[in-house]
């Protein structure tokens, strides 16, 4: 019985359910203010006018949701990503939509929207990321092969990677361009629930797009047309990874900026606790993503650096010697 | 039980013609051998009758079912396919591998349930490979390896089973294993077609041949039918020695005017 559900993964899912409820008390617990865990408690549970309750209510709560939600998505997204592409080194920047909401949010930085509404950047941000989408869907729509995908994401990256410089080029005041940057390096500080309310239906209908996707993912690791004859929609199958994709990590950027490696590092440890099957990856991916995503975001919190760690910063800090650690482990298996 | 019945089928590929007007039959309990020079259209004959190629006209039925209005995962039920050189992108366990050959059965949601894990198991069985089932798909060795993707292709169940060179880069004796496993799948009942490029095989294995020669049907029928001088002078430009031993027969080609 045990053996079924360490098979089936299930073990290991609700393990890490288990792990995203302490990390996200955790994160109600830490910050300028530290509380315990029944201050935490009684600020969740008790009256909402306690400043206890304000601090985690208003403050750490949209935090904590947001974190949960954009490293689910990047962790679930970049499986996904992974498992159609058949390529551990892929990450849903691939498809071009992270440098897209970028551009987005650095042209609303340099027009000084940003004071004019704390949703400015966020909302532009996700109008660039569906920019990029619908030119995605345009160059790849008449023979969506995946190598045409992947060429034409990375095309919409380079194009809008080089026209964020352009922009920074453009902009005269340093300390704007600091912006940019800080902004670009990502981060949940002082995001609130219209933040929330903003990304959260792109993030779930992306997350619904890729729903029930792993069963071709699976039949895709004996190669695209033996898929085929296992009855798997390949063009269905391309186009819900995709806009699932676009969809969820286009929302993500736009409100946390673009923190790179959760989706292309977290497949890979998932691997080394349960194998390769592309579909048992997927929701623990998810899971293993909201976990990182909220400790990522509690060291920022600590005072190092003035305050001005960077989300982004942090990910990639801890994550690339992870990744290091992994490969060097793996190395038998993946000749 | 009904054949599969191709008819005048053919396919354009990028503005070229590669097959026109190809007829031809699978009965149950057949093997079936394509052959064929290199750019004859071999796997794209067997391509467009899995779907995975548009044909640009032609009627593939079995029985009175259209093939090809059937849903994939319908018709993915009706035809197994081993592709050529198959790939095995993630280093998999062998028994998960063959029961990926159970997809068509499930639901986007399902897992492999207890009567689809007896079926695995008789496959692996059939094609001696139960032993290895908690290797790696990635670790195996060319016959292995081969061996476990016959078994995930009969694990689907199909009444017809497709396959593209199922001997290609292995060594004699696995060549022949392939080839008995494939005689075994129509000696239960099943229609086999194959890509075969030894003449030899194709000689000694299959009720049928067709024989495509740019593109078209040069000669189809029995071995003996087929395999005539002249036809093979026609579509391979080779001449060939015959010769038989233990009551077997035996073909090798060499050079035409050598």
């Amino acid at each position: 019985m045990i053996r079924k559900l360490q098979q089936n993964g299930w073990l290991l899912n609700v393990s890490l359910m288990g792990v995203i409820l302490i990390v996200a008390l955790m994160s109600g617990m830490f910050g300028q203010v530290d509380l315990d865990v029944a201050q935490v408690a009684a600020a969740v549970f008790g009256p909402p006018d306690s400043p206890e309750a304000i601090i985690v209510r208003e403050l750490r709560l949209p935090r904590v949701l947001l974190a949960i939600l954009a490293g689910a998505s990047l962790g679930y997204s970049g499986a996904a990503l992974q498992g159609l592409l058949r390529n551990p080194l892929a990450d849903p920047g691939v498809i071009g939509v992270s440098a897209s909401a970028s551009l987005g949010a650095v042209i609303a930085i340099y027009m000084g929207l940003a004071a004019m509404s704390s949703l400015a950047i966020p909302v532009m941000a996700m109008a660039g990321a569906f920019v990029s989408t619908a030119i995605l869907m345009l160059l790849a729509s008449r023979d969506a092969s995946v190598l045409t995908l992947i060429l034409a994401g990375i095309g919409i990256s380079s194009l809008a990677t080089a026209a964020i410089a352009l922009v920074m080029n453009f902009t005269s005041n340093p300390v704007t361009v600091q912006e940019m940057v800080m902004w670009m390096l990502g981060s949940l500080e002082n995001r609130t629930f219209d933040d929330l309310t903003l990304a959260g239906p792109f993030i779930i209908a992306g997350w619904l797009a890729m729903l029930g996707v792993g069963q071709g993912l699976n039949a895709l690791s004996l190669g695209e047309e033996a898929a085929q004859t296992l009855g798997i929609d390949l063009k269905r199958l391309r186009w819900r990874v995709v806009l699932g994709t676009a969809l969820s990590v286009g929302a993500t950027v736009s409100v946390c900026g673009a923190v790179g490696f959760v989706g292309l590092v977290v497949p890979h440890m998932v691997r080394a606790m349960i194998g390769y099957e592309p579909r048992r990856l997927l929701l623990p991916s998810a899971f293993l993503g909201a976990i990182l995503m909220m400790l990522a975001d509690i060291l920022t919190r600590l005072p190092i650096g003035h305050g001005q760690l960077r989300l982004g910063v942090v990910m990639a800090i801890i994550g690339a010697p992870v990744f290091l650690y992994i490969v060097f482990k793996t190395r038998e298996s993946m000749r | 039980m009904n054949g599969l019945e191709i008819q005048n089928l053919a396919v354009t590929l990028g503005g070229n013609a590669i097959l026109r007007d190809v007829s031809f039959t699978v009965e149950p309990g057949q093997v079936v051998g394509l052959i064929g020079a290199n750019g004859a259209g071999k796997s794209t004959a067997l391509k467009a009758v899995l779907g995975i190629v548009e044909p640009e006209a032609g009627d593939i039925r079995i029985g009175d079912q259209d093939v090809a209005a059937l849903a994939p995962r319908e018709r993915a039920k009706k035809l197994s396919y081993v592709p050529q050189g198959a790939p095995v992108h993630w280093p998999l366990t062998v028994e998960r591998l063959v029961g990926l050959g159970r997809t068509p059965h499930l639901t986007p949601w399902q897992e492999v349930r207890e009567e689809d894990q007896a079926v695995i198991r008789s496959v692996m069985e059939e094609t001696d490979c139960w032993h290895l089932r908690n290797r790696l798909a990635t670790t195996l060795s060319g016959g292995e390896r081969s061996r476990v993707l016959l078994a995930r292709t009969m694990a689907v169940g199909a009444p017809f089973m497709l396959a593209d060179e199922p001997t290609a880069s292995l060594d004699p004796l696995h060549q022949l294993q392939v080839m008995d496993i494939m005689r075994g799948q129509a000696a239960c009942g099943a229609g086999v077609l194959l890509v075969l490029h030894d003449l030899s095989f194709a000689l000694r294995y299959c009720d049928r041949l067709v024989l495509l020669h740019e593109g078209g049907v040069l000669a189809s029928g029995t071995p003996a039918d087929v395999l005539t001088d002249a036809h093979l002078e026609t579509a391979f430009k080779v001449k060939v020695a015959r010769w038989s031993e233990g009551g077997e027969q035996f073909l090798a080609p060499h050079v035409a005017g050598g």
